[in-house]
């Protein structure tokens, strides 16, 4: 399928220098690089565990996008609310959920996060300040915004936020929501992560709109522009979005840009991505660039790397170890806990 | 001690909530400076301000998303929609968000949908319908059905303390018709039914604004020598099986009302419960009343055509009591 062009200037989309990169703490560098490690990881297990036949149905990558997961997710205070979507993963890692909550889900354990009632990362916690999604795409924006909404209501300074696909965004909720939020001035944060693809629909099938960002004005609420695999710009631009949110000026649409490197679901070869596409953004891979600027800034050598490796390994293993030992789901409990007591 | 409307016992009820619990608050559209379409809400924004009496856009799934997202936070959420048929645009909100919620991973979600419904007003294709059998086959939702002004203050007070989405159908052609009296603290447990009138001849199972007509019939009736029991079911999930059997094994008899249209209309779960359970104790067939399988119409002549009428019901009871 020809891609035909319809960029917004280059220059639109933030991102940031080596000289940004000296403005940041080298802990907190670090840790953003370590948890997108710990993603791919993750998400690698996640696929070699379906090749053995050890879990069953999708699994979802999110493999080229674990620094915009980590990278908005790090812009926030442990006791502000997610509503990751199925490919945050490193969202749900950076907020606290443990990588054998995940495994138990994908594995349907008895002892899983949703007993096996539901699979993949499809669940919450709001232990974790997590609230789980459903399959019906934007539906998590009016709920975050009444997420919000306590907060306000409550006057607590916490902020709400979730993300929405290319796709995701041509359904009414995402207006309805995000119309609901600019008239409330609600402490809430929308990252709309264009992708290219919504399962196997391009971008020019979704909208006519030149991008993503411009809708916000409809809701007269601010918008930004960001280059969604420069994790560092993430977290910034996500970073003045919270404080907004935070300090009361209400709500702001983020647009990100970046790619889906895998189909929709395992089952999808992604035949109709051009490779060139694929070729482009391997390139620009939110790991190996970040990676990349870290040793040109003196903070990550391969001493350090490989300790960051070895350790994630070590997590991933003893993790994926204690959720293969849980027991199945029980269907004696099928039918229980449909309401609350 | 005054008289009030079902219309008022609703608007008791919630202010009587509200007062003793920080967290219910009142979202939807025209409900705070207007007082709401039916003036349930009147008088709210004045005594309890903005944001727990929260007008918003015009966005029923933003409203009852927002509901959801802020009950799964504690909050106790009574959202309005200003006619049931509205909730159609929220549908995916309550039977995907809010049903499957605490099945899935255990969060509550404490809210309540109240939805002005049924006809006999001329509301026509929109502003008429019953929606109720929409969201009672749905596991993970409750529905009420209060159909007295005790009922109507027991039931939203229930649902609001209740930890699961409520939907909570009040009927309109009722708000001002139904007076009565009420004293202390009124709670009506849900899933529980009430024998609105006991019988030996013929048990009506209804609820809603056909206990109301059902009741007129069974006074008729009885003028003629037929003792009719109505089962008012007040709730449809839970439901008060239980009760409806018991008065099937003391009858034999039975026909099943509503306002709903027939095909697909809860009535059908109800026949085939007792048809499952109680078969053996009937000497007739269940009989259904229920509207004609038609969008509800506007003009009276055909709304009159189109709903079940105390004519109806009637009939349908006669038919039974001589099979």
């Amino acid at each position: 399928m020809p891609r035909t062009s319809r960029k917004s200037s280059e220059a639109e989309f933030r991102s940031t220098t080596q000289e940004d990169l000296k403005r940041h703490d080298a802990g907190l560098l670090l840790g953003l690089y370590r948890d997108m490690v710990r993603t791919r990881a993750l998400d690698n297990r996640i696929e070699a565990l379906y090749k053995q036949g050890k879990l069953v149905a999708g699994c979802y990558s999110s493999r080229g996008q674990e620094g915009l997961s980590v990278g908005s997710t790090a812009a926030l205070r442990k006791d502000d609310v997610i509503g990751p979507m199925i490919r945050n993963l490193g969202s749900m890692l950076r907020h606290g959920i443990p990588m054998t909550m995940v495994l138990r889900n994908y594995l349907g354990r008895a002892n899983g996060p949703t007993k096996g009632r539901d699979g993949s990362s499809h669940f919450g916690s709001l232990e974790h300040n997590v609230i789980a999604p459903i399959s019906m795409l934007a539906s998590l924006i009016p709920v975050m915004c009444g997420v919000a909404l306590s907060f306000q209501m409550r006057k607590e300074d916490r902020v709400a936020l979730t993300w929405i696909g290319d796709g995701g965004s041509n359904v009414g909720d995402f207006h309805e929501g995000l119309n609901f939020a600019g008239v409330l001035k609600l402490p809430f944060v929308l990252i709309l992560e264009n992708n290219q693809y919504a399962y196997s629909t391009p971008i020019e099938y979704q909208t006519a709109a030149k991008d993503f960002a411009c809708r916000a004005q409809g809701y007269g609420i601010p918008s930004a522009k960001v280059e969604g695999n420069d994790t560092l710009a993430v977290y910034e631009v996500t970073r003045e979005a919270v404080e907004r949110a935070r300090g009361g000026a209400g709500p702001t649409l983020i647009e990100a840009r970046t790619m889906r490197m895998r189909g929709h679901a395992i089952h999808d070869d992604a035949k109709y991505v051009p490779q060139e596409m694929f070729d482009e953004w391997e390139k620009k891979d939110p790991i190996a660039t970040f990676a990349e600027r870290l040793r040109k800034a003196k903070i990550l050598d391969d001493k350090v790397a490989k300790r960051i490796d070895v350790e994630v390994k070590e997590e991933l293993e003893q993790q994926t170890e204690d959720a293969l030992a849980q027991p199945p789901a029980d269907p004696a409990h099928e039918i229980d806990e449909v309401y609350a007591p | 001690m005054s008289e009030i409307t079902y219309l008022e016992a609703i608007r008791e009820g919630m202010r009587e909530e509200m007062l003793r619990d920080g967290n219910v608050f009142c979202i939807g559209e025209d409900i705070g400076t207007y007082g709401g379409a039916f003036r349930v809400t009147a008088g709210f924004l004045q005594e309890f301000g903005r944001p727990r009496i929260l007008d918003t856009p015009l966005s029923e799934s933003a409203i009852l998303g927002a509901s959801v997202g802020a009950a799964i936070m504690g909050l106790r959420p009574v959202a309005e929609m200003q006619f049931a048929d509205f909730v159609a645009n929220g549908f995916n909100m309550l039977v995907n968000f809010a049903a499957k919620a605490h099945y899935r991973w255990g969060a509550k979600v404490p809210m309540v949908v109240r939805l002005p419904s049924g006809g006999g007003t001329r509301g026509g294709p929109f502003h008429a319908t019953n929606p109720e059998a929409w969201f009672a086959r749905v596991p993970g939702l409750k529905v009420v059905v209060p159909a007295t002004v005790r009922d109507a203050k027991g039931l939203i007070k229930s649902a609001i303390r209740d930890d699961n989405p409520v939907l909570y159908f009040e009927h309109k052609y009722l708000y001002r018709r139904l007076k009565d009296t009420l004293e202390g603290e009124v709670l009506t447990p849900i899933g529980k039914a009430r024998v609105a009138r006991e019988g030996l001849h013929v048990s009506l199972v209804t609820y809603g604004s056909m206990v109301y007509h059902g009741m007129n019939v069974a006074e008729e009736l009885a003028r003629e020598g037929v003792e009719v029991e109505v089962i008012d079911l007040r709730s449809l999930v839970p439901l008060d099986e239980e009760a409806i059997l018991e008065s099937v094994r003391k009858t034999s008899r039975v026909v099943v009302c509503h306002e709903d249209t027939k095909t697909g209309g809860f009535g059908g779960e109800i026949a085939a419960r007792i048809a499952e359970k109680a078969f053996e104790h009937l000497d007739a067939p269940v009989r259904r009343v229920a509207a004609k399988d038609t969008p509800v119409p506007h003009a009276p002549q055909l709304e009159d055509a189109f709903a079940p009428q105390p004519a109806d019901i009637k009939r349908a009871i006669l038919e039974t009591v001589a099979y």
